[in-house]
């Protein structure tokens, strides 16, 4: 009995220095990749060809997942609002939506899926074939000539998306509200330009977003540097990706949102 | 060569695209254009209860915004609530018997001041004061008093 007892807790101690061990080695990692951003700076061309694989093309995703959420916003809201003979507050409702939550939040979520996964996946293989053991041998850094422009290129990629996923969804939304079910033009933006208010709402969205950017491409590379060298590995570290940023991107807005919009 | 000149471009428009996107969302879904004209004067007004007026709430004349209310505060001697009021510059005549009465926009709008303009050839400076206040009319009073006026007329008659 005593015994099962305790070799339960040491299950749960191993679990939990473990835990804290890949913790630890994470921000070992993140800081030293961080480290290399001066040295990368100079080299603008690996930048760009990340921003090419991180931002520009997880595009398609984003713009066709803006418009159809601010639509869906924009037609769920006037059937609530309607009741109460406030359908004048959708352009309100549909652009604080989005630009406090749904912008910075939708968008991490389709980033980690998009192109997170993608990350892990390239620097899994990468690792599992030996190429950053070569780099190494070459007296290349592969952390600071392979990881760090990739994380430069999420931090820089994602408020750039969480914004073009904003101003989508309030036109999404406008189509719905104004095109479709009828609700004044005017009133559409004019109670949207009362109440959004530029730093409290909109900067806040974009300091979520870009720290979004920094947690889900900083999971997305550790969980890929971090792999196991086989296929099922590098399996195993791109769902880890997907689930664990995804809850931390959750985790981390609650905690943001009751930062910033506590009044 | 061709194939980086593309990837470039394609950036480029990406960056712009995401640029333009944090622009339009400042310009046309925020307050930011509001907020471009700060140069306007100060004048105070003191109320015996605001309501739900809030900081940035409209301020009206006639039906048109002219400024908005830029701090609300509690006045500890007076025991009112002493509301600050920031004027476009471009409405520099306002006659110092205005009156300023708390509206709200619908039944369940917003809160707004609006402004009654006097006779007065004298017109507020900056720092100046409205004496005349209405304060806002607050739903629960309105139907209480509505209430009370009923049954007092029952008993009459």
């Amino acid at each position: 009995m005593t015994a099962a007892f305790l070799g339960m807790l040491q299950r749960l101690g191993r679990w939990g220095l473990s835990a804290l061990e890949r913790l630890g080695r994470g921000t070992v990692f993140f800081v030293y990749v961080i480290g290399g951003f001066p040295e990368i700076l100079r080299r603008g061309r690996l930048i760009v060809a990340q921003i090419y694989a991180v931002g520009a093309l997880s595009l398609v995703i984003i713009v066709v997942s803006g418009i159809f959420v601010g639509m869906v916003l924009g037609l769920q809201g006037y059937n609530t609002l309607v009741d109460f003979g406030a359908s004048e507050s959708l352009g309100e409702l549909v652009a604080l939506s989005l630009v406090r939550e749904l912008g910075p939040v939708v968008t991490a979520l389709l980033y980690a899926g998009r192109a997170g996964s993608a990350l892990t996946a390239e620097i899994g293989l990468m690792k599992t074939t030996e190429q950053l053991s070569a780099m190494e041998m070459m007296a290349v850094d592969p952390l600071h000539r392979v990881i760090a422009p990739r994380l430069l290129a999420g931090i820089i990629s994602m408020p750039l998306l969480a914004a073009i996923f904003s101003i989508l969804g309030v036109y999404g939304g406008h189509f719905v509200g104004v095109t479709l079910l009828g609700v004044d033009d005017g009133a559409y933006w004019s109670q949207m330009q009362a109440t959004v208010d530029w730093y409290d709402d909109i900067l806040n969205g974009v300091i979520k977003s870009f720290v979004f950017g920094i947690v889900v491409t900083w999971i997305a590379l550790f969980e890929g540097y971090d792999t196991a060298p086989t296929s099922e590995g590098i399996s195993r570290a791109t769902t880890r990706t997907v689930v664990n940023s995804s809850l931390a991107v959750l985790g981390l807005d609650f905690v943001l949102t009751a930062l910033m919009f506590n009044k | 060569m061709t194939e980086s000149r593309t990837l470039e471009i394609v950036v480029g428009g990406f960056i712009f695209a995401g640029l333009l996107a944090l622009l339009m969302l400042s310009m046309k879904v925020s307050n930011l254009t509001d907020i471009g004209g700060t140069d306007g004067y100060e004048i105070k007004a003191k109320f015996d209860n605001i309501g739900g007026l809030k900081v940035r709430s409209p301020v009206k004349m006639a039906g048109v915004k002219i400024g908005q209310v830029s701090a609300i505060d509690f006045d500890p001697t007076s025991y009112r609530a002493e509301v600050t009021l920031k004027i476009d510059r471009r409405y520099d005549k306002i006659p110092t018997d205005t009156s300023a009465k708390i509206f709200t926009a619908g039944l369940l709008g917003e809160q707004y001041i609006s402004l009654e303009a006097g006779g007065d050839d004298h017109y507020l400076k900056p720092g100046g004061e409205i004496t005349l206040v209405s304060n806002a009319v607050v739903l629960e009073q309105v139907i209480g008093q509505f209430l009370y006026n009923k049954a007092a007329g029952n008993d009459k008659k």
